[in-house]
C-alpha cells in the first residue's frame, strides 16, 4: 500500500512535505498562543477543505452547504455530550453518521432525479439553508440562543473528552489533518479515483465504460460528509459554543471552500496550501487594521473576496499547479 | 382566527410577493439568455436599496422616484460587469463562474457593511402607514403601489423582449448562440445589454424594497437566495414564472409568519425549492429541457 501511495513522487516532494510536518510537530514549542491559535485555524481550514475537495475536487459536484455537514457534526457531538454525557471519541461516529446520511438523502435525491451543475449546488445551499432554520427553532439544543458546551479549566488535559489546552487541540487536529491527506491520496490512487476523475471529466464516457456512476458519485458525497462532519465536532469542542446562525451560514460555506479553490481544486496540497496562504494574509490584513487604528467590520471578507476574484480570474486551476511546476515536483507516474 | 385576518395577511403577502417576483425577474432575464448565475443578484438590490436609502436621506427623495436613475446606475453597473468580468468566463466551467460571481457578491456584502455599518435602515415616507379600505380588508399603501409598479415594469419589459428589435435579437442570443453569431449579432454586446437590463430590474425593485422592508448590508445574500428560490419555482427563464413564484413566495412567508414564526419563514420557501426541484425541476411555468 506504501508503494502505491509513492508511486511516482518526486523524493524532494516527499523531503518537503517531511519538513512542513516536522515544521508543525515542533511549531508549539515555539510560537506563543496567538501564532498557535492561528496555526489551528490554518489545520482546520486544510482539513475542512480537504474533505470538500473529496466532492468538488475528485468527484466535481459542486457543493455550496458545506456548512450543514460541519453544523449536523458539531451538534450531534456536541448534544450527546450534554444530554447524555457521551464522550466526543464515541459521540463522533454518531456524528459522521448523520452527516453521511443528510449527505447520501441531497446525493440519492439529487442524482436521481438528473439534479446537477447549478442547480445542484443550489440544493445543497438549500438544503443548508432549511437546517438553519430549522435549528433556529430547535429547542433541545436551545434553538437561536447557541447551545454551549461547559468550559473547563486548561490545566489538565483530558484528550478522553476532548478537554483541554489549545497545544492538545493542534496536535489532535494536525493528526486528523494528516491521516486525511494520507487517505486522500489513497482514494486518488486507487480505482475510485480514476473513476472519478472520468466523471469529473466526462461523465457520458464514464458511464459508457461501465462506471456506476451513480453509486461512486454517492460514495463521494459520503466521504465528503463524513469527514466534514468531523471537522464540526472540533469544531463544537474547541470553540464550545454553536449557533446555528453561525455554523450553518453560506458565509460559513463559502469560507470553507476558498482554500481548496485558492490553493488549487483537485490537487492533494491545493487546500492545505489554500488554508495557509489564507488564514496568514487574513492575521497579516488584521494586524495591519489593528495597527493602523482602522478597525472596520467587513474589511476582512473584502479583502477575501479580492483574493477569489483575482485567482479564480488569473489562475483558474489556484496557486499550487504553478507554484509545483515551478518547484519542479510534478507528478512522474 | 379571523377570516378577515387571514384574508389581510394573504393579499399583503401577495402584494409583497409581487416585488420579489420583479427582482427575481432580473434573475431569470440573466440567466435565461447569457446562462450564468448571477450569485451577487441580492447584492446588487441590496446596492440599489442603499442608493434610495441615501436619496431619501439627502435630498428627500421619494424611493418611487429615485427608482429610476437607480435603474439607470445599475443598468451601468450591470452593463460594465457583463463586459469586464463575467464575457471572459462565458466559456470557463459552471463552479468558476459561481466562484467568480460569488466573490463580486462579497466584496459587495462587505463594501456597504463598511460604509454604512450593520444596523437596518428604512424609508419613511409620508404615505408609510396609509391604508386602503377593500371591503373588510385593511391593505397598505405601500404595498398596493409596489405591486402595481412591479407589474408594470414586468409587463413592459415583457413588451420589450416581444416587440422590439433589441428584444427580439436578445432572445435569438439565448435560443441559439451559435446561430446568433452566423447571423451577425454582437453576442458579447448583447450579453452585456441583458446583464444591464437584468441589474437594472434588481435596481428598480431594491429601491421599492426600501418601502417594505429594513435594509442592511446582509440581506444580500438573503434576497440572492430568495431570488433563486422564486425562479426556480416559477421557472428559470420563464417571466410569468418568476411573478408567480415571486407571489408563492410571499404568499408563503406571510402564512408561516401568521401560524408559525416569522423566523420560520425562510424554511418554508426553501422547503417548496426542494419539492419543485426534486418533483418538476423545470418549474412551474418552465419549459422542459
Amino acid at each position: 500500500m506504501i508503494a502505491r501511495l509513492l508511486h511516482g513522487v518526486p523524493k524532494r516532494a516527499l523531503l518537503l512535505l517531511g519538513l512542513l510536518l516536522a515544521f508543525l510537530l515542533v511549531a508549539p514549542l515555539f510560537v506563543g498562543n496567538y501564532i498557535l491559535s492561528v496555526l489551528i485555524l490554518v489545520l482546520y481550514f486544510a482539513y475542512t477543505g480537504q474533505a470538500w475537495n473529496v466532492m468538488m475536487g475528485f468527484a466535481g459536484q459542486l457543493s455550496l452547504g458545506h456548512s450543514l455537514y460541519v453544523g449536523l457534526g458539531a451538534y450531534t457531538a456536541a448534544a450527546l455530550y450534554v444530554h447524555f454525557g457521551i464522550g466526543p471519541w464515541a459521540g463522533v461516529w454518531i456524528a459522521i453518521a448523520i452527516s453521511m446520511a443528510a449527505g447520501l438523502v441531497i446525493g440519492f435525491l439529487a442524482f436521481r432525479f438528473g439534479i446537477g451543475g447549478v442547480y445542484f449546488a443550489l440544493l445543497t445551499i438549500a438544503f443548508a439553508e432549511f437546517t438553519r432554520v430549522g435549528f433556529d427553532h430547535f429547542m433541545w439544543v436551545n434553538g437561536s440562543g447557541g447551545f454551549f458546551l461547559p468550559v473547563t479549566q486548561y490545566s489538565v488535559n483530558d484528550p478522553l473528552n476532548l478537554r483541554g489546552s489549545p497545544t492538545m487541540f493542534y496536535y489532535i487536529l494536525l493528526a486528523i489533518t494528516v491521516l486525511a491527506f494520507i487517505f486522500c491520496r489513497w482514494l486518488l490512487t486507487g480505482r475510485i479515483g480514476y473513476y472519478w476523475l472520468a466523471i469529473r471529466e466526462e461523465p457520458e464516457a464514464a458511464q459508457t465504460l461501465g462506471i456506476n456512476i451513480f453509486r461512486y458519485k454517492m460514495i463521494a458525497v459520503a466521504i465528503s460528509s463524513g469527514m466534514t462532519a468531523l471537522s464540526g465536532v472540533f469544531f463544537a469542542f474547541y470553540y464550545n459554543n454553536l449557533f446555528p446562525e453561525q455554523i450553518f451560514s453560506m458565509n460559513r460555506s463559502i469560507e470553507l471552500i476558498l482554500g481548496p479553490i485558492i490553493g488549487g481544486v483537485g490537487s492533494l496540497f491545493g487546500p492545505i496550501l489554500g488554508a495557509f496562504v489564507l488564514t496568514a494574509l487574513a492575521e497579516a490584513l488584521n494586524d495591519i487594521m489593528v495597527a493602523l487604528g482602522y478597525e472596520l467590520p467587513g474589511v476582512k471578507l473584502v479583502f477575501y473576496g479580492f483574493c477569489l476574484l483575482f485567482v479564480v480570474m488569473w489562475l483558474p486551476n489556484g496557486i499550487w499547479p504553478p507554484l509545483r511546476k515551478w518547484l519542479k515536483l510534478e507528478d512522474r507516474s | 382566527m379571523p377570516a378577515e385576518l387571514i384574508l389581510t395577511v394573504a393579499v399583503q403577502g401577495i402584494l409583497t410577493g409581487l416585488v420579489y417576483g420583479l427582482m427575481a425577474l432580473g434573475l431569470s432575464v440573466i440567466f435565461g439568455v447569457v446562462r450564468v448565475v448571477n450569485f451577487a443578484h441580492g447584492e446588487m438590490m441590496t446596492i440599489a436599496s442603499y442608493a434610495a436609502i441615501v436619496a431619501f436621506g439627502a435630498w428627500n427623495i421619494d424611493p418611487l422616484v429615485s427608482m429610476i436613475p437607480i435603474a439607470v446606475l445599475l443598468f451601468a453597473l450591470g452593463y460594465a460587469m457583463q463586459a469586464v468580468l463575467i464575457n471572459p468566463f462565458i466559456n470557463r466551467p459552471e463552479h468558476s463562474q459561481f466562484i467568480l460571481l460569488a466573490a463580486v457578491a462579497i466584496i459587495m456584502v462587505n463594501g456597504l457593511l463598511m460604509i454604512f455599518g450593520p444596523d437596518a435602515r428604512n424609508v419613511l415616507v409620508e404615505y408609510a402607514l396609509d391604508s386602503i379600505e377593500v371591503g373588510p380588508l385593511l391593505i397598505d399603501k405601500v404595498r398596493v403601489i409596489t405591486a402595481v409598479l412591479a407589474v408594470a415594469i414586468a409587463a413592459g419589459l415583457f413588451a420589450f423582449f416581444k416587440l422590439s428589435r433589441t428584444g427580439k435579437a436578445i432572445r435569438a442570443c439565448a435560443d441559439n448562440h451559435l446561430g446568433a453569431l452566423v447571423v451577425g449579432l454582437n453576442v458579447k454586446r448583447l450579453y452585456a445589454l441583458t446583464f444591464g437590463i437584468g441589474s437594472a430590474i434588481v435596481g428598480a425593485a431594491g429601491a421599492m424594497m426600501t418601502l417594505l422592508i429594513d435594509t442592511t448590508p446582509n440581506i444580500g445574500p438573503v434576497f440572492t437566495l430568495q431570488a433563486f428560490v422564486i425562479v426556480i419555482i416559477g421557472g428559470l427563464g420563464s417571466m410569468p414564472g418568476a411573478l408567480l413564484g415571486g407571489v408563492l413566495i410571499g404568499l408563503s412567508e406571510a402564512m408561516s409568519g401568521l401560524f408559525f414564526a416569522p423566523s420560520a419563514k425562510t424554511m418554508f420557501g426553501v422547503a417548496i425549492l426542494i419539492l419543485v426541484l426534486l418533483f418538476r425541476p423545470q418549474g412551474l411555468l418552465g419549459r422542459k429541457v
